[in-house]
């Protein structure tokens, strides 16, 4: 679960990690009213969406006057904020984060990640701050320091230290260096993070070091424990179907295609995916429907697929182990009569009560295609969208 | 012969008065799996399918020799379940529980270091050697005892591959699930190590999906390694980048760990890569033959 910048800092002040002095607006007055209660003379305004690259795509703006933080807040709430990672059509932007704008001396880059080679705990450092870190690795690994973390042992100051010292944040800084790093690992092992970055990590006007940037994310299945950091869930950012899916306990990734997918299991519906792919055709969803999928969970399925104007096939591919083929037959006959499906129905099923699942669907009288084998069901699947 | 379990293998279960465990302990018990009882705290003393059931692991060892056990406590209580049985010298651990926070298996698997148990899972299928022994939730119906060892990431994209192999003529010596979570137990290597070692295994099906390098560094190993063909597969060529797809693993990070460039990469170091999942059967039969 992801959460939003002025989210993260919030968390991490709770932390006594120094983040400069700021609010969220949803309007362009109450962004000119926090402004003129922070004070100074230059302020940030940074749009409140899950996706980096917000720079690039102008949804960050430094005003000098109060006038200046109202246009840009009125510029930038209610526009869709396109960046690197939004997609062409980009991302509605409900908020803006005001703050204080800092006098930038140096940036560094500090984040925490779950090393999947190591299977630990990693902090990554790098002297070049400011920029995207995957970037800084390809063309200069050198400058990315990775050091894994010894859960019996926690983060401890000497390790910080290493850290410090190896991107160049000695002497005065060095004590702040630690002192944030231990606090970040705090917060990332409390709340059972999945990921936490704060870039850039800046030496500001005054010879401090203070998160400029931060970005938390957060385990889902551990992440019903905290409720604080549950509250700050945003649906907004999510996909209505992908939401309604969870709802009724099936994993729903929209895609681009025209082949909806019903599918049990996450490798068999990555894999059936693959199949019609190879067959010339594009899936326009994963979907896993999970195992002992009850007729009223398939039925939830198919209305689920069917939302997505572009599907013009529906693909069922069900191998049964804990599931029950006479279950999603009696699902699959359900919404047939119920939900008024004209698109073809492409129906595969093997294993558990494979002939119980068979004999529903032959005795329903529905027009369905059914399919032997994976390879048949994607051919079947490509042949009917033509 | 077979890998890690078989029929000499003394099953216990954690959880083994739940609903899930108890329909999957029937139908192993069945198909000739050496159950020999079953940890429920708080139900000690009591019988369940007619075994014992015990307080802790370390007493169902004592009194039953157990060596293997399937964990199949709800998530949030596994992590301790997992250290529990290590801490008893379980030698095979199966973690069937899917939803474990990966935060709880860094610890798990900093713990495992100096013990000698083998963890698969979490959020597998299981293991299962047929015909001698299953812990897991697979159908045991669609395996067949044979001479090819299976190793996956996935379940049911298992059960797909062996009943291609079955439709084919060809057994299994025992299919290894190593569950789809980003931190996990046993990885490719000790499972392709293993089958290496086994001389009633002829070839290993090896199927992987997008995320991490676990394939690549498996190919690698087998290029060194291993005496027998390998047949490979990554699931995901159609998934998009930074979605997690399902399992918590499933992700693509980079351009490293996409279907295809871990394909590729696992085609130049020789093993017989399978492009369409439908073909996962017919490449185990020119693989054999080549």
């Amino acid at each position: 679960m992801d959460i939003h910048e002025h989210q993260t800092k919030e968390l991490l002040r709770s932390y006594q990690v120094p983040v400069p002095e700021g609010r969220v607006a949803d309007a362009e007055a109450s962004a000119g009213i926090i402004a003129e209660q922070i004070g100074g003379e230059r302020w940030v305004v940074k749009a409140q969406i899950h996706a980096g690259g917000r720079g690039k795509g102008g949804g960050v703006k430094v005003a000098n006057s109060i006038d200046e933080v109202r246009q840009h807040a009125d510029h930038i709430i209610g526009s869709h904020l396109v960046t690197p990672q939004t997609g062409a059509e980009g991302k509605l932007v409900q908020r803006v984060l005001v703050e204080a704008a800092q006098d930038i001396k140096q940036e560094f880059y500090l984040g925490l990640v779950i090393d999947r080679t190591r299977q630990r705990i990693t902090v990554i450092a790098s002297a070049s701050g400011g920029m995207d870190i995957e970037t800084v690795a390809s063309t200069d690994p050198d400058q990315v320091i990775r050091e894994a973390i010894d859960p019996a042992i926690g983060l401890p100051e000497f390790l910080c230290r290493k850290i410090a010292a190896r991107i160049g944040l000695t002497g005065a800084l060095m004590p702040q260096a630690v002192k944030i790093m231990r606090a970040l690992y705090r917060c990332f092992r409390d709340k059972k993070a999945l990921m936490a970055e704060i870039n850039p990590l800046a030496i500001v006007g005054d010879g401090r070091l203070m998160a400029l940037d931060a970005k938390m994310s957060f385990d889902g299945n551990a992440v019903h424990n905290y409720p604080e950091i549950t509250a700050y869930r945003d649906f907004d950012e999510e996909d209505p179907k992908e939401v309604e899916a969870s709802g009724h306990g099936l994993n729903y990734i929209a895609l681009d295609g025209s082949v909806g997918c019903i599918v049990n299991g996450a490798g068999l519906a990555m894999a059936t995916m693959d199949a019609i792919s190879f067959h010339q055709g594009r899936p326009a969803n994963f979907l896993d429907v999970g195992g002992g999928a009850s007729p009223e969970k398939i039925a939830n399925a198919f209305r689920i697929v069917l939302k997505d104007p572009n599907v013009k096939v529906i693909l069922l591919n069900i191998f049964a182990g804990i599931n029950r083929c006479d279950w999603v037959a009696t699902g699959v006959v359900q919404a047939m009569k119920q939900q008024d499906i004209v698109e073809p129905v492409i129906v595969r099923l093997s294993g558990t009560n494979f002939a119980a699942g068979q004999k529903i669907l032959a005795e329903s009288g529905l027009p369905f295609i059914t399919a032997v084998d994976l390879d048949d069901a994607a051919r079947k699947a490509v042949e009917a969208l033509a | 012969m077979s890998i890690f379990i078989n029929k000499h293998s003394r099953v216990i279960y954690q959880g083994f008065t739940g609903q899930h465990a108890t329909f999957h302990a029937e139908e192993a018990i069945q198909t000739g799996t050496h159950i020999v009882g079953g940890v429920t705290p708080g139900k000690g003393g009591q019988k369940h399918l007619d075994l014992p059931v015990f307080e802790t692991v370390s007493s169902a060892v004592r009194e039953t020799g157990a060596d293997v056990s399937g964990i199949f406590v709800p998530p949030q209580f596994a992590a301790d379940a997992i250290l529990e049985a290590i801490e008893a010298g379980i030698k095979i651990i199966v973690v069937i529980a899917d939803g474990i926070p990966v935060q709880d298996m860094v610890r798990v698997k900093r713990y495992l270091i100096g013990h000698d148990s083998i963890i698969f899972g979490p959020n597998t299928a299981g293991v299962i050697t047929p015909g001698e022994c299953k812990v897991g939730i697979m159908p045991a119906s669609i395996y067949t005892p044979g001479r090819i060892g299976v190793v996956s990431r996935s379940g049911t994209l298992n059960y797909e591959a062996v009943a291609q192999m079955t439709a084919l003529g060809y057994g299994q010596s025992t299919s290894v699930g190593i569950g789809g979570d980003p931190i996990n137990g046993a990885n490719f290597v000790d499972v392709l190590s293993a089958f290496n070692d086994d001389p009633d295994t002829d070839a290993v099906v090896l199927i992987g999906e997008i995320g991490g390098q676990q394939e690549v560094d498996a190919a690698r190993w087998a290029t060194q390694h291993m005496s027998k063909p390998v047949i490979g597969f990554i699931a995901g060529v159609s998934a998009p980048p930074g979605r997690r797809m399902g399992h918590a693993g499933a992700i693509i990070s980079g351009k490293s760990d996409t279907a295809v460039a871990k394909m590729d990469a696992m085609e130049a170091l020789g093993v017989h890569v399978v492009r369409n999942p439908a073909d996962i059967g017919t490449t185990v039969k020119r693989a054999l033959n080549s």
